[in-house]
């Protein structure tokens, strides 16, 4: 997984609660046997005017003006707010691989759904939950003010706003740490591969219906 | 020391091993695999050198994709070929890892929810995963049973644990009676509608209560199916001698001595009297009316006989700016009564509804009568091929086709409408499902979610209508 230590990026305002799995990625695109790729589709419905599909050459589609994403000061953007809920729905890891292939790393909003907050992590994307409050501020700051950046610190666990101002958020110790250091889980939960067979040992006398099929 | 939840009773005892800071390494007995999530977890798999942790845990169907006419050309008939190649990887994958499969072609085939119950796949006292957010079914059998990302299916597939901190617990009551013509999808509807569909994140939601008790398995499983649109990644209802039927004498379910020590087991599965929540909502039963949502949104619902309702009456900003982009989308003006919107096409199906009771339950509607003229295509959909041998033994399928209605073969199907089946844009659908996001059954596709009886009467009315006043008739 790719590490995560820093980042100094431009600011793009997705103002919706809800923003679904579906909406971030839709379905005819998880077709892809890849974890590569999704990056011309994240927002797919929103983002074009004409229907897509996959294997499209999706430059010469008609992307819909009025979409955040086609507005030219936020190209390059790799900062994206959002409201309560966001990711919720399915757990199509595609919508994270997306994110990602589009140039996210950071996506802050006031709440997000447990799955989709999972599957960011996994794929060096920093979830940041921030007050709705101090969430408004960011989207009138980001509106008004065109190349509006944030630079976001893991280590120290800051956002800071151009003014100097930072802000404080949560993030959990062994997520943190997996992170900072870009670490394969698999590989960390295989340093305990003993206990995970002790596990079992025990469990296969207490329920060996559970080990019988 | 108080009483513990049956969450934290399932949390208890998968725990492999926990730090100090709350991160655990939780085990998973049963692993279930469909063909959408699971490509890219093989093959990270493949390219580490690793192997699966335990093939027994692993039940593999495709299910998202498959076809729901024409499965005579098997695998290599499946016309998109971007489809195709997905069930071939599946195939492959099982093949190569030694894994079981219903295959497209086996009876056994069917949504990765309906069948791990069908099939005993699922037992009370499980943890159960799948790369797939509607693994909350399976809470239903006193299981905790949650969806996880494709990382994490690699992760399980290569260690039979996961990587996990514990939810807060949180119940969800619903007591009473339900009255007449009131079905599972409609209190969990009412229950997204109350609590929001954020309502249970963060949380383990269990489901209690004498209306939930009075629910048959098929039921529990619906209002499981569901609590992942409240927000909860696992749903549960504890175990009971219903549960312990339902299992009894399923396929990969155990037998004899082992059966009985494991229903001894079993019957410990519920939450102590004196288990404490972090949170506890309760519903009344017989306040319930059947439910239509309006929305982009399952919190967007109402009973069917209201009517939409007005963003201006809302005082969040962001929710009524929310309220004001659903109606846009879905075509719908403030204060339309629910019963006069008129439909274009229905669909009966999907993991939330598609079992034997749904189909029963919408065929009691439908019989006799016929799809409305302005329905152009009405869909019953089975969970199963073995949910679809039932109904025909049952003269179902009959009872459908001479109403007017497509009877299919098992799979998602239009609930996302991966495969052929889907809503053109502008399109309005009554649909069983469990999602009506934009686009979720067909890009501009419009959905209202119901549950089967109301399904199969806005079928053969082509508009909204009380279920309870239709039967009366
Ligand atoms: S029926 Fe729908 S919700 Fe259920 S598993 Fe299939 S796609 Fe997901």
């Amino acid at each position: 997984m790719k590490a995560f230590k820093t980042l100094d990026g431009l600011v793009m305002p997705l103002d919706r609660s809800n923003v679904d799995t579906d909406a971030i990625i839709p379905k005819q695109y998880l077709k892809s046997v890849k974890r590569t790729g999704f990056g011309p589709n994240l927002f797919d419905d929103w983002r074009y005017l004409d229907p897509g599909e996959p294997g499209q050459d999706h430059g010469k589609r008609r992307p819909n003006p009025d979409f955040v994403m086609n507005q030219p000061r936020y190209r390059g953007a790799s900062i994206l707010l959002a409201r309560e809920n966001f990711g919720c729905g399915s757990s199509r890891e595609h919508a994270v691989w997306a994110l990602e292939d589009a140039g996210f790393r950071v996506v802050i909003a006031s709440s997000f759904a447990d799955i989709f907050f999972n599957n960011c992590f996994k794929n060096g994307v920093l979830p940041i939950v921030l007050d709705a409050a101090i969430l408004d501020l960011l989207f009138r700051e980001t509106e008004a003010n065109e190349g509006y950046r944030l630079r976001v610190d893991l280590e120290q666990q800051t956002i800071t706003r151009p003014n100097g101002e930072t802000i404080h958020f949560e993030v959990d110790e062994f997520r943190k740490y997996c992170l900072l250091n870009g670490l394969d889980d698999i590989g960390l939960t295989l340093q305990h591969a003993d206990e995970i067979r002790a596990y079992e040992d025990r469990r296969r006398r207490e329920a060996p219906w559970l080990f019988e099929f | 020391m108080s009483g513990r939840t049956l969450y934290d009773k399932l949390w208890d005892a998968h725990l492999v091993r926990e730090d100090a800071n709350g991160t655990a390494l939780l085990y998973i007995d049963r692993h279930l695999v469909h063909e959408v999530t699971s490509p890219q977890a093989f093959e990270g798999l493949r390219l580490a050198g690793r192997k699966p942790w335990r093939t027994a845990s692993i039940l593999a169907v495709p299910d998202h994709n498959v076809p729901t006419t024409h499965r005579e050309g098997g695998v290599e008939g499946i016309e998109d070929p971007v489809a195709r190649i997905q069930v071939e990887t599946l195939d492959h994958n099982c093949e190569e890892f030694g894994i079981t499969e219903f295959h497209m072609d086996d009876a056994r085939q069917g949504i990765v929810h309906v069948i791990g119950p069908e099939q005993g796949a699922t037992l009370p006292g499980m943890t159960v995963v799948c790369g797939d957010s509607h693994t909350s079914t399976h809470g239903a059998f006193g299981a905790l049973a949650f969806g996880i990302g494709t990382s994490e299916v690699e992760h399980v597939l290569a260690t039979q644990c996961l990587i996990q901190k514990k939810s807060r617990n949180m119940q969800v009551r619903v007591e009473g009676e339900l009255g007449p013509g009131v079905t599972a999808k409609d209190v969990v509807l009412a229950i997204i509608g109350e609590i929001g569909t954020a309502g249970g994140t963060g949380h383990a939601i269990e489901f209690a209560g004498s209306a939930i008790e009075s629910l048959s398995m098929e039921g529990r499983m619906t209002v499981c199916n569901m609590a992942i649109e409240a927000g909860a990644r696992a749903g549960m209802v504890a175990v009971d001698q219903k549960t312990i039927d339902y299992v009894a004498g399923r396929p990969f379910a155990p037998t004899g001595e082992l059966w009985e020590r494991a229903v001894a087991d079993w019957r410990r599965l519920v939450s102590d009297a004196d288990a404490r929540f972090d949170r506890v909502v309760t519903l009344d039963a017989g306040a319930i009316r059947p439910q239509v949502t309006w929305g982009t949104s399952p919190e967007m619902v109402v009973p069917v006989d209201a009517a939409v309702p007005d963003p201006e009456q809302e005082s969040d900003a962001v929710k009524r700016e929310g309220m004001r982009k659903a109606l846009a989308y879905m075509d719908l003006e403030p204060g339309t009564p629910v019963t006069s919107i008129r439909l274009d096409k229905v669909f009966i199906g999907s993991c939330t509804n598609s079992r034997i009771e749904d189909l029963r339950a919408a065929a009691a509607v439908v019989r006799g009568r016929k799809v409305a003229a302005n329905i152009r295509q009405a869909l019953v959909v089975p969970g199963s091929g073995l949910v679809k041998q039932q109904a025909e033994a049952e003269g179902l399928d009959r009872v459908f086709l001479e109403a007017g209605f497509e009877w299919r073969e098992p799979g998602c199907s239009m609930c996302l409408a991966m495969n052929a089946d889907r809503l053109e844009p502008g399109e309005r659908c009554a649909s069983t499902s469990n999602r009506n996001f934009e686009g979720r059954q067909g890009a501009g596709g419009r959905t209202h979610l119901v549950g089967p009886a109301m399904a199969a009467a806005a079928a053969v009315s082509g508009h909204f209508v009380d279920v309870r006043t239709l039967s009366e008739s």
